[in-house]
């Protein structure tokens, strides 16, 4: 006999084997009952859906998109994907105002910049906090990210001419955390570059990946920012140009998210985006050399954010970390720290949210470092409020410790 | 009267009896039900679930066809929970003659099917699935029907009209008397116990397998065993009916019903003696595939859940080699009449589509032998569970904001969903995950429902249909049927022959995702429940 064209399924939910292992490996469902667990959402739930989108639960937007699922599928089910399209597909709610106003980061930054220093110290004060609760459902323990008076966009344009002396080049993402909240991490970059003898530029005009948006219930406005984002990918790519970005979560939206969920091509430019870490880890592996500080001491314990499990580079962070004399080191175990981007900012998610990070939080006071490390912005958020330690990007930490 | 004396006694516990039993009990007769397995385990479950227009036989066979679109009409109205309504559509391939197009559309009008010839590109839009080379299309009202649901609501409301249904009870002989058959004997294969039952009239609606009950009484029916196999797919791959525009063949209808789709069938005469024991062959599987992708290309590389056959009850009528060409007309024989026996009617023929006529006519024959003069109710009075026209309603007007377990419920059980405990997470939680059917549902069906064997309760609730095929909810329902019957050992044996008989089905399709999951399956029975 003749077995069928292809004997695995274009249908990827159907190499589900029912094993359960996301289900077990998902944070949301050791803490939220309500949650009915990956398996239960992704691929169980899709043949509900295609038989009716009666079926759609609206629970599934307890879903954190950590990815962690994904990591744990044996079976290289795309549950996380499924879960955010049939949010995408089948719920067709208005996103609130609140939802809308997270999602927006670069909007918002745009916004606040000019007035940076008015806005920090009222988004700060207790009573703003208590009337964003009440009002908006922010909840009142989030303290928003401050913003910069002066953004990294307008930092490296005047140093336009100094970096396009180096004799190579990348370009950078530097997404709306660096732009508008901390240009910091993007002068540490560009320091960490230029020592490798790298010349850095930014992209024709970036937008937010749009991340925010699709988990937020805004998947059209993210589409116009995946088509607008890859446009001017594809022109640095066309230059020759690595693309290199420092937040995990912008990198993995932009690799994975706008094909898989947006339906927007990126095979174009999906190879020649790179995450700093892996981007310098590779020079240095190539033979090129960093002279570091013979002084330098600091113990770093790093925390592998989910997006970086699920793009398999916590590796590149780790090894960086490592090389850098002076470092002692200790590795976190592979935890969710439970804020995923705008969802612990939500008022209905804070218990969850803070449930589901409580054993890192322990782990980081047990091991006690000078700083914990790690690759995405929310991830510092949540572990600076939830554990008063400091939070840096590896890249900041090897600017740091530079000669 | 004696608790072994009824006014008629219904032998065969598919659609063809239960519906016979529905119609007898609600014109007020004392009915009793006799079925040596379970319900629906003959051709009554082993079809594709096909709520047809008529459209299928409209050229051929014009009787069938408007038997089909009234009683289509009729069940989307009296069995609503049991029914979707998919609509279908009639497609022209280029290999197909299109002039046949013509003749099919002005038939199904005669027929009184409303057929629509559209657009293939509006038919594509319709049905997104449907193979993008066709070249003519035509849109009939064909739905899907959940047959073992069917089955039980019409036996559900016999109950509830006072009638009594024995299982697991097969009839070894008949009482008579002269020329007349006054009683059955049985023997109980679960209890292997005897037993008596007396009615002026037996109704034997036994499928193709009427032809042994006949013998038995002493007349003579010819079948014609057609069988006929279907392949499950995982998912569903299409929600509109689709059908070949030609004359009938092998695998050219796709029916989408419930979490799957359906593709079938084959038409081949097989031995009487092997109608207890139908195998899917390699063949067959072969050409399943490779004609149903020209209907859906999708086909090609969607998982399959499982193969299976059934026998149609066609009563001989020529030496047409594959039966294809007998009708599918409703033979109901008064054996008074035909072979001078009395008390003993035949219900044969027809199909699942057509039951409730074929029940009416049944009842009928049963109330002028009795001189019983009540009208039939069963076209107008909705089944158990069919008060409302969707499971939405039902689900919105029971719960507040349902759960995707509770919209399944309603799904399964129509109104009916509302009688099942689901007060507190234990009754909330979750036995099969597939399909989502609860603790609360499986219990409720347990109580009230008939339900012996883990298989029984597959039929009444879809627990183990879904992709897992028994994976997670077999131990955990088998857990709860332990309880309700007091005896761990016997749900032990229940529980070996529940994943036996789901591999059967797995096994003519055994490869890719369905191979990995079955031998997962077994993994998780033998090695760590040491099953």
């Amino acid at each position: 006999m003749t077995l069928q064209e292809y004997t695995s399924s274009i249908h990827n939910f159907e190499e589900c084997m029912k094993c359960t292992v996301c289900t077990a490996y998902c944070p949301v469902v050791q803490v939220n009952p309500l949650y009915p667990g990956p398996k239960q959402a992704g691929p169980d739930g899709e043949r509900l859906r295609l038989k009716d989108p009666y079926f759609f639960n609206k629970a599934l937007k307890y879903c954190l998109n950590c990815k962690r699922c994904e990591v744990a599928c044996p079976s290289g089910v795309h549950v996380a994907d499924l879960i955010q399209a049939a949010r995408i597909r089948y719920d067709h709610s208005a996103p609130k105002l609140r939802d809308r106003l997270l999602a927006s980061t670069d909007f918002m930054g745009s916004l606040a910049r000019p007035f940076a220093p008015i806005v920090n110290a009222v988004t700060g004060l207790g009573v703003t906090k208590k009337v964003l609760d009440a009002t908006m459902k922010i909840d009142s323990h989030r303290t928003f990210p401050k913003y910069s008076a002066s953004s990294f966009e307008r930092w490296l344009k005047r140093r336009r001419k100094e970096q396009a002396a180096f004799p190579e080049q990348v370009a950078y993402f530097h997404g709306c955390y660096v732009n508008y909240n901390y240009p910091q991490l993007g002068k540490d970059l560009v320091k960490v570059l230029n020592a490798l003898g790298v010349g850095v530029q930014l992209l024709e005009k970036e937008k937010c990946c749009g991340i925010a948006m699709i988990v937020n219930g805004m998947s059209k406005e993210a589409t116009k920012h995946a088509v607008h984002n890859v446009a001017v990918l594809g022109k640095a790519v066309e230059k020759g140009l690595k693309v290199v970005t420092t937040s995990s979560t912008c990198t993995l939206t932009m690799r994975e998210e706008y094909p898989a969920l947006l339906g927007v091509d990126n095979s174009a430019v999906k190879d020649s985006l790179l995450l700093a870490t892996r981007y310098i880890f590779e020079r240095l592996e190539a033979g090129a050399q960093l002279k570091f500080r013979p002084d330098f001491h600091l113990k770093v314990a790093y925390h592998t954010p989910c997006h970086m499990e699920k793009l398999g580079w916590g590796v590149f962070s780790e090894k960086l970390l490592k090389m850098i004399p002076g470092v002692e080191f200790t590795l976190l175990d592979s935890a969710c720290c439970g804020i995923s981007g705008t969802y612990g900012f939500k008022k209905e998610n804070y218990e969850a949210s803070q449930a589901i990070g409580a054993a890192l939080f322990e782990q980081i006071r047990a091991v006690n470092p000078d700083v914990v490390a790690c690759d995405c912005e929310t991830c510092k958020w949540q572990i600076e409020m939830s554990t008063g330690y400091s939070v840096k990007n590896p890249i900041s930490i090897l600017a740091e410790a530079l000669a | 009267m004696k608790a072994n004396e009824f006014d008629v006694i219904i032998i065969g516990g598919g659609i063809t009896g239960a519906g016979t039993q529905r119609d007898c009990a609600k014109r007020g007769l004392r009915t009793l039900l006799i079925e040596r397995s379970d319900i629906a385990t003959g051709a009554t479950g082993r079809n594709h679930g096909l709520l047809h227009s008529g459209a299928r036989y409209a050229v051929n066979d014009a009787e069938s066809a408007e038997e089909c679109i009234r009683e289509n009409m009729i069940l989307r109205k009296i069995a609503a929970h049991c029914v979707e309504e998919t609509e279908g559509l009639f497609i022209t391939l280029p290999e197909d003659d299109l002039e046949y197009q013509k003749t099919f559309v002005e038939r199904c009008k005669a027929a009184g099917i409303n057929a629509e010839v559209i657009d293939p590109a509006d038919a594509r839009r319709l049905e997104p699935s449907v193979n993008p080379e066709l070249i003519g299309a035509v849109k009939v009202p064909d739905g899907s029907v959940d047959p073992f649901r069917l089955c039980a609501a019409n036996m559900l409301d016999a109950k509830l009209h006072g009638g009594q249904v024995l299982l697991y009870t097969e009839v070894t002989g008949f009482i008579k008397d002269g020329d007349t058959i006054k009683g059955v004997r049985t023997y109980n294969h679960q209890t292997h116990e005897s037993g008596e039952y007396y009615a002026p009239v037996t109704v034997n609606a036994c499928g193709i397998w009427g032809q042994r009950i006949a013998e038995m009484a002493g007349v003579k029916i010819g079948m014609f065993p057609a069988k006929g196999a279907l392949l499950i797919f995982a998912h569903r791959v299409n929600n509109v009916v689709i059908n070949r525009c030609r004359k009938p063949a092998n695998a050219d209808i796709l029916v989408p019903g419930d979490t799957v789709c359906v593709i079938g069938t084959t038409s081949t005469r097989i031995p009487f003696e092997e109608c207890d024991n139908v195998r899917v062959t390699p063949d067959e599987v072969d050409l399943l595939i490779s004609e149903g992708a020209k209907l859906a290309p999708a086909l090609n590389s969607t998982r399959i859940l499982r193969a299976y056959a059934g026998v149609r009850p066609l009563v001989s009528a020529d030496n047409d080699p594959s039966g294809r060409n007998i009708s599918r007309g409703i033979v109901c024989l008064d054996h008074e009449e035909r072979d001078g026996l009395k008390g003993f009617i035949t219900i044969t023929g027809g199909k699942l589509m057509t039951y409730r006529l074929m029940a009416e006519m049944a009842t009928d024959a049963v109330c002028r032998k009795l001189g019983v003069d009540k009208k039939c109710e069963t076209a107008v009075t909705p089944l158990p569970g069919s008060e409302k026209p969707s499971y939405k309603e039902v689900a919105d007007q029971i719960w507040e904001s349902p759960t995707t377990v509770q919209k399944a419920s309603a799904g399964r059980m129509g109104t009916r969903a509302a009688r099942i405990k689901d007060n507190d997470r234990y009754d909330q939680a979750l036995i099969c995950e597939c399909e989502e059917v609860s603790v609360g549902e499986i219990n409720s069906a347990i109580e009230r429902m008939d339900v012996s064997t883990l298989t029984d309760l597959r039929r009444r609730t879809r627990v183990g249909m879904g992709t897992c095929q028994g994976e997670l909810c077999a131990c955990r329902a088998a857990g709860l049927l332990a309880k309700a019957h007091g005896c761990i050992q016997r749900e032990r044996e229940d529980l070996n022959d529940f994943l036996t008989e789901r591999w059967k089905g797995n096994f003519p399709i055994g490869w890719g995702d369905t191979l990995r999951e079955s031998e997962y399956t077994q993994w998780v029975y033998k090695h760590v429940l040491g099953v």
